[in-house]
């Protein structure tokens, strides 16, 4: 990846993204939200307000510098390696999913390797019983700017597959692209450590929802009895 | 029936001839019948249309380099890959261009050869868009319509302009005759939607995917524009479709006199 598309990327598209987004927001309540939650609460569920493009972006930016190192590629190894053996059957599988999805994202967008820890949530059902679709690493491409932040996964390795990320050096060949990134330019380091962290943010999600389902039936359990009225009451009052 | 078989190495401007017509259901047995033969025929559906001017005629404000990867690689990729497609499953075979982007995009739920076919369309309608020595203003009865529907020449250029540096992603930019309303519009669509299906009749496109402009602009959307409407628009094609979309849509009352 050359110097030139470095001082583009960086120093023009993804500088552009941070401006304009401070712009945007600046005496907003979104003003002293970390980045994160600006994301999630301007994806608005799919209706974007205006300043999600450029939150997002800039946020895709920064976990896409983070993903690379000079001297990268190679492959994982450890618990990150384990994991992805485990739910693609083999790393080359793993890339081959990858690389797929990249390539086929159309138009602008990025691809990911996420951490799905979460079950569905859904508040007036029964919930769906826990199934292997949980706890396990995805492939997934999103368009634009979105990003798996706003599915509650956790990423933990992005490419940028926007046009102006290989233009300049690959021209219209994103295959080569995506080669080389995957065999020169990821850092696994970057990604184990984003695996652990989400690992035990899931693990603590998971105790605070069992904590406060506990003390839900606790509640509930205390005003049943003031909730009991004996029929005898009525006919004395009279 | 128009002839099925091209040599894909032949100079890029032979055209196959197209039946626009469906092709009844015989021809596929007929089809079938060379299918014993196959091995020695290459078929292809679609060829590659070039631009009106060379590849060096849009300098400098459209390098030859940026024309060479625009149309010699991603266009006549998205050619190859719709081909590709109907060699799989011809059964959308035998429809043009237009109703084959209208079909496959299936009110919304496109079918999987719609971004290829309306690719190759967008960049078929992107080349002849352009002219060398084009800019200037619009004449007669283009420029009528474009100050009625937006009041002037400069308010319709800095609509233009203002959608194309506002729009967000890949896409394109749009100046299109509305049939519904019978006024033009400035439309910007992303990735790879197209007027047409919506009915309505396109009158000029700006790609603003940035492998369009990428190689002589980087990431200066704003000039890239400005040079569009400067110096490469070709209001000639507008016109000419144009007069084309008027035998579809009427425009208005004609001037009857008052006695």
């Amino acid at each position: 990846m050359s110097k030139d598309t470095l001082e583009y990327h960086w120093g023009k598209h993804h500088r552009a993204y941070v401006e304009n987004l401070n712009k945007q927001i600046v005496g907003t309540e979104l003003d002293g939200m970390s980045l994160e939650d600006v994301i999630i609460v301007s994806y608005n569920k799919g209706n974007m307000l205006p300043p999600f493009n450029n939150a997002a972006q800039a946020w895709n930016h920064e976990f896409f510098w983070e993903s690379m190192k000079p001297g990268g590629g190679g492959k994982p190894s450890g618990e990150l390696l384990e994991l992805i053996e485990r739910d693609f059957g083999s790393f080359d599988r793993f890339l081959e999913e990858f690389k797929s999805a990249a390539a086929t994202q159309f138009g602008s967008g990025w691809a990911w390797l996420a951490y799905k820890a979460n079950r569905l949530n859904v508040d007036n059902a029964v919930n769906p019983f826990p199934s292997e679709k949980d706890k396990k690493l995805v492939v997934v491409k999103s368009p634009n700017a979105v990003n798996p932040l706003v599915w509650d996964y956790s990423p933990l390795l992005t490419i940028d597959v926007w046009e102006h990320a290989y233009f300049l050096d690959f021209e219209n060949r994103r295959p080569n692209y995506i080669s080389v990134f995957m065999d020169k330019l990821v850092s696994w380091e970057v990604v184990s450590k984003r695996l652990e962290i989400a690992k035990a943010r899931a693990t603590k999600r998971e105790m605070e929802e069992e904590r406060r389902k506990k003390e839900e039936e606790e509640e509930n359990s205390e005003d049943e009895a003031v909730e009991v009225y004996v029929d005898g009451d009525e006919s004395e009052s009279e | 029936m128009g002839s099925v078989t091209c040599n894909p190495l032949a100079p890029p401007s032979t055209r196959l001839l197209l039946n626009p017509l469906k092709i009844p259901k015989f021809c596929h047995s007929r089809r079938q019948l060379h299918g014993s033969q196959r091995a020695s025929k290459i078929i292809a559906y679609y060829g590659l249309k070039t631009p009106p001017y060379k590849l060096d005629a849009l300098e400098p404000y459209m390098s030859k380099r940026t024309l060479e990867v625009h149309w010699g690689e991603l266009h006549r990729g998205y050619v190859e890959g719709l081909n590709k497609h109907l060699a799989k499953d011809d059964v959308l075979y035998g429809y043009t261009l237009d109703e084959l982007v209208k079909v496959s995009y299936n009110s919304g739920n496109p079918l999987p050869v719609f971004n290829n076919a309306v690719q190759v369309w967008n960049h078929d309608f992107f080349w002849e868009s352009m002219q060398p020595g084009g800019g200037d203003i619009p004449k007669y009865g283009v420029l009528e319509q474009i100050e009625k529907d937006f009041g002037s020449f400069t308010n319709f250029k800095e609509k233009f302009i203002e959608a194309a540096l506002t729009l967000f992603g890949s896409g394109y930019v749009w100046l299109v005759l509305k049939r519904e309303e019978r006024r033009l519009a400035v439309v910007k669509t992303s990735n790879a939607i197209n007027p047409l299906v919506w009915n309505d009749i396109p009158i000029i496109s700006l790609d603003m995917w940035e492998h369009a402009y990428y190689l002589d602009y980087k990431n200066d959307k704003g000039t890239y524009t400005n040079v569009f409407m400067n110096h490469l628009v070709s209001w000639n094609a507008a016109m000419s479709r144009m007069a084309r979309a008027e035998a579809f849509v009427n425009l208005g009352e004609p001037k009857i006199p008052i006695a």
